[in-house]
């Protein structure tokens, strides 16, 4: 299965005709924002004005991907939301307590529906076909990924958009703060996980991914395989499956030119990550993501789009030593909160 | 009844978020759906709870909305007939 | 690849009784659970009647034996969850690839509305233990920790389709190789969120809903829980107990119409129909019996009635919307629908559409009246359409 295109609205410049990752974003305090770009010109302006941010950043990074693509009737539209469209969730919520359960307006509650932008995208399209929606956490970008793949592998599809989307707002923020995920001194995501501490910092973003069964000569990537594993008890445990992941495809961990981890800079999160690079992944190059994303249930999403990026250019842009080897596998593990974790494995074309 | 129409026409613009329309873009009897405006079933729903927040002129059945919200002018008229005197 | 899917076990919780034979036995009797509102704080308590599941909250939690201040979504779906794994006699998971699928819509809100009350005027308030559950997986996981699944564990949330597409995504992991054994459905309770939403649609009856009627004026909301445990022919020999049918067919399909609205003709509706049946390798001629989507909207059933008058033109088929019994209970109503189902084509029941006076305009059918038995039935199409389109069929074979 290949990756035939990708768009990406993340905290870093990466949507739209710009170079690759030239200039990394700097952001000091809690939270990494999505760098936006003019909607206008990507989304029908009478469906534009009814859209909140998650929607607009989900729907037109969906748009772009099919339009790199060159394909405008896919056989399904799959996307995974941990959290959905938390704006509007919020703003029927707040005004149905603050007005006592009256004179409510209608649209807020419709757009805060998990499906909205699988069914937006769709609806621009008019696209008859599969649709699905995955809200499982930090397991929904794989989800979606898996059943996306499904239908590939099923023969019911030869091209599936699939996404992963989700978004930061001003209330879920000071949630999850008081929650104790996020740090509580000011610091800087490029020092992030040099200088690990309780918490990390909060990011958000929407990547879609243009997945095909044939090969189209131009494609980014090829995917070997997704799998994900619920609340591994052990370290022993999330070794196991790894093994078998790998083992079940063919592939030898040392086959492996670079590993993607999902280290977010807080201590106890990025244990396993540390006894992974000890041991398992002690030979083989490794880069993080969250430090130009920030940690959120999809990030994954970006790991994917990252991932792809690097094997379609052929090196690996951030570890010089590895400069000369062609990447031909990568593979991008990552884990939120403990809950889900889950494995991604690229190779190239 | 016009300051009355120019207000509407502030307020359904600020309501349902119209892109790129002023108040002097929309006529006075200029359809608000189908091909006029352009507006929808969602949109009628946010010009009843509008006529509600700021005029506290209830329309209790959706079914009479075509009529209702054929043209500014038929909003305005709807909501002078049914103002609660001196209130 | 495409290796048979079967039902091993049902459960059920919703306003007709909290479990499957509770369920049946007021499916029987055409007892109605819609009735005012009795448990949800609500300032429209005495505007709309619902299908609200007849437990309060402390009664839930002994029910399910969650601590009492776990959200009523999950409290729901345990109590069905469990049924239906106790109900295929499998005591030890141990061995088998065992999976969890669980949808709904409004996850943990009905904690997240108490919190709101207090964070909204000051944000370092309001107990974060009523939140930190808000995401619609946090409540699968909670769930699948009590049945000790680990796996798989997945959440799907397409509107009011939910909970058919969970059962579609696990009989595909079963056909994929993936999975052994799969309880696949969903779950939702009545929140503040989802009454005052449908409100500002204007589509709440404020009497009990008439599905299919040309009288028709809208839809009661529901709330509950209900699961089919799917397996795979693999494990089907070491089960000790008789399977309830098949799953021969599913397709999901996207109307793509409106946000909100269907489309006049039911195009997604009849693609979904269309697809399931293609799937099943049947014809329009064998479906026994259709449980409809039926939510009781002027669109909703004028838009299932075009699909279905013209998938079906020429038969006579039976049917009937069971919304009139259990409400509109959203996330978890295909999976309800589905234990209805099953249970129909395996003992061959012909459920009611509670009070049904009048055919719509140019639709060419009668629902059913009254409850009757129909041991011919052989296969049961059952619909979930929802919001922003997503349309899913399922199909339920007799073995």
């Amino acid at each position: 299965m290949y990756i035939k295109a990708a768009s990406n609205i993340s905290p870093q410049n990466t949507f739209g005709n710009q170079p690759y990752l030239s200039e990394l974003a700097e952001y000091t305090g809690e939270q990494l924002t999505c760098i936006e770009p003019e909607y206008k010109t990507l989304i029908d302006p009478k469906l534009i004005r009814r859209m909140s941010r998650i929607i607009k950043m989900g729907v037109a990074t969906g748009m772009d991907c099919l339009h790199q693509a060159g394909i405008n009737a896919p056989d399904a539209i799959i996307t995974g939301t941990a959290y959905g469209c938390l704006a509007d969730t919020n703003t029927f919520l707040s005004k149905m307590v603050q007005q006592n359960e009256d004179a409510l307006s209608p649209t807020p509650f419709i757009q805060s529906t998990h499906n909205t932008i699988s069914a937006q995208i769709a609806l621009l399209l008019q696209c008859h076909q599969y649709n699905n929606t995955f809200v499982n956490g930090g397991a929904s970008f794989e989800n979606a990924l898996l059943d996306a793949m499904m239908l590939l592998y099923e023969g019911t599809a030869a091209n599936v958009l699939v996404g992963g989307i989700d978004e930061i707002t001003a209330n879920s923020h000071a949630i999850l703060k008081r929650m104790g995920l996020y740090r509580r001194f000011p610091v800087s995501n490029f020092e992030l996980l040099n200088i690990p501490g309780e918490g990390t910092m909060a990011g958000e973003g929407a990547a879609f991914f243009m997945l095909s069964q044939e090969a189209s000569g131009n494609d980014w990537a090829k995917i070997e395989g997704v799998s994900s594993f619920y609340k591994p008890r052990s370290i022993a445990e999330i070794q196991q499956h790894i093994n078998t992941f790998l083992l079940t495809r063919h592939i030898d961990i040392n086959e492996i030119d670079l590993v993607i981890t999902g280290n977010n800079g807080d201590l106890k999160n990025d244990t396993v990550y540390g006894q992974l690079q000890q041991y398992d992944f002690a030979n083989i190059p490794a880069i993080n993501y969250k430090a130009l994303c920030g940690e959120y249930p999809t990030s994954s999403a970006f790991a994917m789009w990252l991932a792809a990026h690097e094997i379609k250019n052929g090196v690996c842009s951030f570890v010089p030593q590895s400069n000369q080897i062609p990447l031909k596998k990568v593979l991008i593990y990552n884990h939120y909160q403990n809950i889900h974790h889950s494995l991604i494995l690229l190779s190239a074309c | 009844m016009d300051k009355l129409m120019a207000d509407l026409k502030e307020q359904i613009i600020e309501q349902l978020n119209l892109q790129d329309v002023k108040p002097e873009d929309i006529g006075d009897d200029q359809p608000l759906f189908g091909d006029g405006l352009g507006l929808d079933s969602i949109d009628a729903l946010e010009l009843i709870v509008l006529l509600q927040q700021k005029y506290k002129v209830k329309l209790s059945n959706a079914e009479d909305g075509p009529k209702i919200f054929r043209s500014v002018r038929t909003i305005a008229e709807f909501i002078e007939s049914n103002k609660i005197p001196n209130a | 690849m495409d290796q048979p899917v079967f039902i091993a076990g049902l459960g059920v919780i919703s306003a007709i009784g909290n479990t499957v034979a509770q369920n049946r036995l007021s499916l029987e009797q055409e007892k109605t659970g819609i009735a005012p509102i009795q448990y949800l704080d609500t300032e429209h308590r005495d505007e709309f009647p619902v299908g609200e599941v007849k437990l309060s909250n402390d009664e839930l939690a002994g029910l399910s034996g969650f601590k009492r201040g776990i959200s009523r979504t999950a409290m729901l779906s345990l109590i069905a969850a469990r049924e239906a794994l106790t109900d295929t006699g499998i005591t030890n998971l141990a061995g088998l690839r065992t999976g969890f699928i669980s949808a709904n819509t409004v996850g943990g809100m009905d904690k997240t509305e108490n919190f709101f009350r207090d964070f909204l005027s000051d944000n370092t308030k309001g107990r974060l233990r009523n939140v930190v559950n808000h995401e619609c997986g946090a409540i699968t996981n909670l769930v699948a920790d009590q049945l000790g699944i680990r796996h798989y564990v997945g959440t799907i949330s397409t509107a009011c389709s939910s909970s058919a597409n969970a059962i579609m995504y696990g009989a595909r992991l079963i056909k994929n190789n993936m999975l052994d054994v799969v309880i696949a459905g969903g779950t939702d309770a009545l929140t503040r969120f989802t009454l005052n939403g449908f409100n500002t649609l204007m589509i709440l009856d404020k009497q009990p809903c008439q599905p299919f009627d040309a009288n028709r004026r809208g839809l009661n909301l529901g709330e509950g829980a209900g699961y089919v445990v799917l397996v795979s022919k693999r494990i089907v020999s070491a089960l000790k107990k008789e399977l309830y049918c098949s799953l021969s067919g599913y397709h999901n399909t996207n109307d793509a119409y409106h946000q909100t609205a269907s489309s006049p003709e039911g195009t997604g509706s009849l693609l979904a129909m269309e697809g399931a049946l293609k799937k099943s390798g049947l014809q329009t001629a064998d479906i026994g019996y259709i449980n409809l989507h039926g939510t009781g909207t002027q669109n909703n059933d004028s838009s299932e009635g075009a699909a279905i008058g013209k998938l079906f033109a020429g038969y006579s088929p039976k049917m009937s919307s069971t919304k009139a019994f259990t409400g509109h209970t959203l996330g978890a109503s295909g999976g309800i629908e589905a234990v209805f189902s099953a249970l129909a084509v395996q003992r061959g029941l012909l459920y009611p559409n509670l009070r049904f006076e009048k055919q719509m305009e140019g639709f060419p059918f009668t629902p059913e009246t009254r409850f009757s038995m129909q041991p011919e039935i052989k296969h049961v199409l059952s619909n979930s359409f929802g919001f922003g389109g997503n349309c899913s069929s399922l199909i339920f074979s007799k073995l």
